[in-house]
């Protein structure tokens, strides 16, 4: 017991305090010598990330089961469903990469946080209505011990879309679709939507469809930390790097008409460490591109599309990044408490932003007026001249407001058809695709990460059959059209 | 059939003595409803300027029994028609019996629209919300205090539009201004009750923004002069000092 507080007294410094005196120096604080030795002893014990040349911590492990590149919503939802759906618990081990921490360029961050099931694909409403219910049961799906509950601050207030005289027929034929699959859709006239919305100028309007229940806007920040959160203590590491090549084998194969193909089988990612020349070989078994707007790219590292056009091999992926404009702006007299997301017929949208009327909007730009997509800054003329003039007729009170502040931020934008591509290459048998979205792939990805986690484990789609949002469509050229983009 | 269940109770002593010792004697029997016993007399003898005819009356049935009888069985149709407005067809409330169920008499009630539901306190949910949710001619909703009450179930809210003309969201710990917004939906709504919500971030302002909302609602909420300060002129008033730049 003596012993035991001689121990106690040298932890809080006395006896170290006493010493120093006696030798009449100041020295270094005992509980800090301490404190060092026992990290020593700690990293050089098994299981730490000692190496005796020099320290790895910041690498990503040698081995692991699934690589997912891209650590957005996407990527996250993916390594959730993994690790949820696997058999038996603690099977894969799967990694995430992403090249930037901070989020600062990814589309999960940057994103207007709208989510709707007015779609004109039936799959589009059904991974819609699915990531609804994961929304509205989050602290389910994504609690953790001791942590507190997720917010999502959802906003139940619906969207509200618009149709001109010819868009009124494609409206009414998306909304009998949108009402088989289970969505709580509306159809206005004009005359009922000047009843509902005095603000609305109704000029050039044929048709409104309303969406009742489950539509609205969230915190896509609060989604991707909780889904962070999850993983993580679901034992999913997390590194940065940017994957700059994957080492390949390739194999002939004869179909069975006697073509032959070359299969491709992925072993090795490198991943490159940010500001050095440092790169980890990862060796896996299923690589996830999730990369987002750079979908396209990490593509081309795996060697899809080269090769003669026209065929398998020269099927590019059709992912590329495109740059949208969100504008910030505060209307005093604006449209009050019950604004739903509105999309008029010109493409322009609005929607409020909590209680002091302020409201975020924008417009897709058409497909000459597309912006540079190498940087993400913002061109404000794009609101004089393309989005007000649209905004200030539709909702007179815009004609006076005052823009706050804008940011931009990048559709992963599928030239072929603007739906998302899921699943695995034809070729590369091991890289399955989880992007192409094109601007709805927030509002789909709990619904998309479950449906990717379901082909890797057991091979084929189990809930949502999304076997029309392969990658072989784009060499096929069977387009599946989304004809609501906003 | 109400007068005769009305019957089953204490009868009503019609002692030979004055009409008017007759219409004391009803009172116990009868709870609150109208507006007591004189309001009961003044409808079985019109008001106004029928002073001098109600003294006729009463001097005519003072003098004849067949006045008297007369005055008295017209007098017990009127008290069965408030009684039977004061039950519901001819019964008492149905309550359950001390082991929590209900009696077998309110299956045969189940073609009856109900018009109002109190579910305060109760643990309700998103998916408990079905049940009240087909009641298409609900008029007044109370979901008090309810612990698990939150925006999402506020948005399943518009299948009522229609009927509902009350509803009280007091007290649920769970809802803020997100959920309020759509509330817009309920147009028939007269009187809405959003005080004391701890999650809605500013109650004056959502109040205001609520009452805009829904202009022919009466909302009752928090005051919206609450969270405002003082202005300069009235603080130098209290305190007698410079304000403090």
């Amino acid at each position: 017991m003596f012993r035991g507080a001689l121990w106690l007294l040298a932890g809080r410094g006395y006896v170290g305090r006493g010493l120093s005196t006696r030798s009449g120096g100041s020295t270094p604080d005992w509980t800090e010598k301490v404190s060092e030795i026992k990290k020593k002893i700690q990293s050089a014990l098994p299981g730490g990330p000692w190496d005796p040349l020099y320290d790895t911590s910041h690498l990503p492990p040698e081995h692991s089961d699934v690589v997912i590149v891209g650590g957005g919503v996407l990527g996250l939802s993916v390594a959730y469903w993994l690790k949820r759906l696997e058999k038996p618990r603690g099977a894969i081990k799967v990694l995430v990469v992403d090249r930037d921490h901070t989020y600062s360029q990814a589309s999960t961050g940057l994103s207007v946080g709208g989510i709707r099931q007015q779609f004109s694909l039936p799959e589009n409403i059904q991974l819609s209505l699915f990531s609804v219910d994961f929304l509205r049961n989050i602290n389910e799906y994504l609690a953790v011990v001791d942590d507190p509950p997720l917010d999502v601050q959802f906003n139940p207030s619906g969207y509200l879309l618009l149709a001109s005289e010819k868009g009124a027929a494609i409206m009414e034929s998306n909304v009998k679709v949108q009402r088989q699959e289970g969505a709580k859709v509306c159809l206005m006239s004009p005359e009922q939507l000047q009843n509902k919305f005095p603000w609305i100028n109704t000029d050039g309007v044929a048709l409104a469809s309303y969406g009742l229940e489950g539509e609205g806007w969230f915190d896509p920040w609060c989604l991707l930390q909780g889904l962070r959160r999850k993983i993580q203590s679901l034992g999913v590491l997390f590194c940065q790097g940017e994957v700059t090549r994957f080492i390949t084998s390739s194999s002939r194969m004869q179909t069975s008409s006697g073509k032959e193909m070359t299969l491709k089988r992925i072993h090795e990612v490198h991943v490159k460490m940010d500001h050095s020349l440092e790169y980890q070989p990862v060796e896996c078994a299923l690589v996830i591109n999730a990369a987002g707007a750079w979908s396209g790219q990490v593509a081309e590292l795996a060697g899809i599309g080269k090769g003669p056009p026209g065929t398998l091999e020269g099927t590019k992926l059709p992912v590329e990044p495109r740059k949208r404009y969100v504008y910030f702006w505060h209307c005093p007299e604006g449209p009050g408490l019950e604004t739903p997301f509105m999309a008029d017929t010109s493409g322009a949208y609005f929607r409020r932003e909590g209680l002091g009327h302020n409201y975020l909007g924008g417009c897709s730009p058409t497909e000459e007026e597309e912006p540079d997509p190498g940087n993400l800054e913002v061109d404000h003329d794009f609101f004089q001249d393309k989005v007000w003039p649209h905004l200030a007729h539709r909702v007179p009170a815009f004609q006076s407001l005052k823009v706050r502040s804008a940011w931009a931020g990048y559709y992963d934008y599928n030239t072929f058809d603007q739906n998302g591509v899921v699943g695995p290459h034809p070729l590369v048998v091991n890289m399955y695709f989880a992007t192409g979205f094109s601007g709805h792939g927030l509002q789909q990805a709990p619904a998309v990460g479950r449906a990717v986690a379901e082909m890797v484990l057991e091979g084929q789609f189990q809930t949502i059959n999304l076997s029309s949002l392969l990658f072989s469509r784009f060499y096929l050229g069977e387009k599946v059209e989304e004809r609501n983009i906003i | 059939m109400g007068e005769t269940t009305w019957r089953t109770e204490t009868p009503v002593q019609q002692p030979a003595s004055t009409a008017r010792h007759s219409l004391h004697l009803v009172a116990p029997i009868w709870n609150l409803g109208t507006s007591g016993i004189r309001g009961l007399s003044s409808a079985v003898t019109p008001e106004g300027n029928q002073r001098k005819g109600r003294m006729l009356l009463q001097f005519l049935t003072d003098r004849f029994y067949d006045v008297e009888a007369l005055r008295g069985y017209l007098f017990q149709k009127q008290v069965s028609k408030v009684h039977k407005e004061n039950r519901f067809q001819g019964k008492e409330w149905i309550r359950s019996t001390e082991h929590g169920y209900s009696p077998l008499q309110l299956l045969s009630f189940q073609a009856v629209p109900i018009e109002a539901v109190d579910a305060s306190d109760c643990a309700i949910n998103y998916e408990g919300l079905d049940n009240l949710l087909a009641l298409k001619e609900l008029q007044s909703l109370l979901l008090q205090r309810c612990p698990h009450v939150d925006d999402w179930c506020l948005s399943r809210l518009h299948q009522l539009a229609n009927s509902l003309q009350e509803l009280s969201l007091a007290g649920c710990p769970r809802i803020s201004e997100r959920g309020l917004a759509c509330l817009h939906h309920l147009q028939n709504l007269r009187r809405l009750d959003i005080s004391d919500l701890p999650a809605v971030s500013n109650p004056g302002l959502t109040q205001i923004l609520v009452e805009e909302m829904l202009p022919r609602c009466e909302v009752l909420g928090a005051e919206w002069a609450q969270g405002l300060k003082l202005g300069p002129e009235e603080q130098s008033r209290d305190t007698a000092s410079p304000i403090p730049a």
